[in-house]
């Protein structure tokens, strides 16, 4: 629990988090302004209030999960964290925890944020969350965010600078697993099994709006909570490998 | 008590520290003194657990550092004056230290007042002057009160006012029984800080003895005497087995006596002394003979 306080201490007395969040928080619900602005009134579905938290959002997240890692190594903060705490697991665990645990909370203020932000620029619109899916799509952005944040900050631990985490963590989000895509016929294949085309997986919510979802077309092998473990899995077992190789180096 | 027990470095081909053993004793000012690149860096990291050694080990009153419980009540360390987040007041960065080794917050006031930082604890670390910035991570190496302080040239780039502050600080430290160790390349600084000393070159250690027999063992005594009576005096000198040399002006120059000697044998004898001086060779010729061959990065000088 101390170490967890510490780690909160660390995160809150420096202005990057603030900004990464009120920056999520702007382009996740800002989208979603957008889409519900341009959707004829009436038109407007759950499954397109969630584009800004579950696309645009996740990106920002990301980024500010490796960077309350990377800056540590900037500034060799992390050497003062080591000195202090010379169990290098137990502080690096304690900081994956609170940064995934504000990822998680600041996902479902999105979340619920683009949702009610849509309902009330298009109130003629059926937006009323009653199946279980309609939750998961809503709800389960958070998980993805806490995840996502655990995944970001694997690849901050192994790369340890911010150009490089950053770059590696969007290129791969955002380009290279939509482009493995255009590989013929093995391309989709290869997409059932890539972790943030499960986490689009995750959420979709099938119906009328299927073939407009993030991931659609692909043909997933595992249901959509295997999806959401899946992503999970690929996130920790990074998170241990980077935290073994953290162990071992020099700091 | 610091005990390093066959030390080793290596990066690659590279052995930055080689089989290094020494121990340093509560109660002084240790002084770690090595050319630039000889290792002193490395072997205090290797203290605190931050790198791994390759081969050997070190021991803080018995204990490696990563088995320490709560460290910083242990042992205080001040690396590198800039391990702070620039963007993180002065305060919050000592607070989340103490939090992390259950001190409480007032002993965060307490170092910010016993480094005179008191006044600038809200803001931001990034925009402290090195001195500044170096009271800071002294604030930060005192924050559980241990019994071994580490610090690693903290004199480096300061002004004469700082120098003085910090030399004072650790001397008083010292008194008060911890265990200080100080690293520098600078053996004039070393003099005036440390009592005893840890000479390393190229990672191997050189010597290990108090400051001041390594000063005379090192700058090779010798006694300039001038005397209009030196016909005499010569000759009993050399008599008395000491070896006696002209100097300039028709002075002699004697080595392996005492001017304290060598007055008693002029007065037993009737000697009349116009001059009795010893003569001291400067630290940094001294520091240089002893380490000249253990320097990694040479310059030839003058050639």
């Amino acid at each position: 629990m101390t170490l967890l306080a510490v780690e909160r201490i660390k995160l809150f007395s420096t202005r990057s988090p603030y900004w990464c969040s009120a920056l999520a928080l702007i382009l996740g619900v800002g989208l979603t302004a957008i889409i519900a602005g341009t959707t004829e009134n009436g038109q407007m579905s759950i499954g397109l209030t969630q584009f800004g938290s579950s696309q645009l959002a996740l990106a920002v997240v990301l980024v500010m999960s490796a960077l309350a890692v990377t800056t540590e190594y900037r500034f060799s903060t992390i050497r003062a964290t080591f000195l202090a705490v010379p169990n290098r697991i137990s502080a690096l665990v304690a900081k994956t925890v609170v940064v995934a645990f504000i990822a998680g909370v600041l996902g479902e203020i999105i979340a619920f944020g683009s949702w009610a932000l849509a309902k009330v620029m298009s109130p003629t619109s059926d937006l009323a969350i009653n199946t279980g899916a309609e939750w998961r799509h809503v709800a389960g952005v958070g998980l993805l965010f806490g995840i996502g944040a655990i995944l970001a900050m694997a690849v901050g631990i192994l790369v340890r600078q911010t150009a490089g985490a950053v770059a590696i963590l969007l290129v791969w989000n955002m380009l290279l697993e939509g482009l493995i895509g255009i590989i013929p016929k093995v391309g989709v294949k290869i997409q059932a099994w890539l972790p943030f085309q499960n986490a689009n997986h995750f959420l979709a919510l099938g119906g009328a709006d299927a073939a407009e979802q993030p991931g659609a077309g692909i043909d997933f092998k595992l249901s959509q909570w295997g999806s959401l473990a899946y992503f999970a899995g690929i996130a920790v077992a990074l998170l241990v490998v980077a935290l073994i190789v953290a162990k071992r180096r020099d700091a | 008590m610091i005990e390093a027990i066959g030390l080793t470095k290596r990066y690659g081909r590279t052995v930055a520290v080689d089989d290094l053993s020494f121990t340093v004793q509560p109660g002084r000012v240790t002084g770690f003194l090595g050319p630039n690149g000889a290792g002193k860096s490395t072997t205090m990291r290797m203290i605190l657990g931050l790198d791994r050694p390759t081969a050997g080990r070190v021991l803080i009153d018995g204990k490696p550092y990563a088995e320490l419980n709560r460290p910083l009540r242990t042992v205080g360390a001040l690396l590198d004056a800039k391990w702070v987040h620039p963007n993180r007041s002065a305060r919050a960065h000592l607070r989340w230290l103490a939090k992390s080794n259950g001190l409480p917050d007032k002993r965060v006031d307490a170092v910010l007042e016993a480094v005179g930082l008191t006044q600038v604890a809200g803001k931001n670390a990034g925009g402290f002057s090195l001195g500044m910035s170096q009271r800071l991570g002294i604030a930060a190496a005192l924050l559980g009160d241990p019994k071994v302080l580490l610090f690693d040239e903290p004199v480096n780039g300061l002004d004469p006012e700082g120098i003085l502050w910090i030399r004072t600080f650790m001397q008083n430290l010292a008194a008060e029984g911890r265990t200080v160790l100080v690293s520098s390349h600078l053996l004039s600084e070393m003099a005036l800080t440390a009592s005893e000393l840890v000479v390393i070159g190229r990672g191997k250690l050189i010597t290990q003895s108090s400051t001041a027999e390594f000063i005379d063992r090192s700058t090779g005594n010798s006694v300039l005497v001038r005397s209009p009576q030196l016909f005499k005096l010569g000759p009993l000198l050399v008599d008395k087995g000491f070896t006696v040399r002209d100097g300039a002006d028709g002075a002699l120059s004697v080595s392996g006596a005492t001017s304290d000697q060598i007055g008693d044998i002029a007065a037993a004898n009737g000697v009349v002394l116009h001059e009795l001086s010893p003569q001291r060779g400067s630290l940094e010729e001294a520091f240089m003979q002893l380490t000249g061959d253990a320097v990694e990065y040479h310059a030839e000088i003058g050639k």
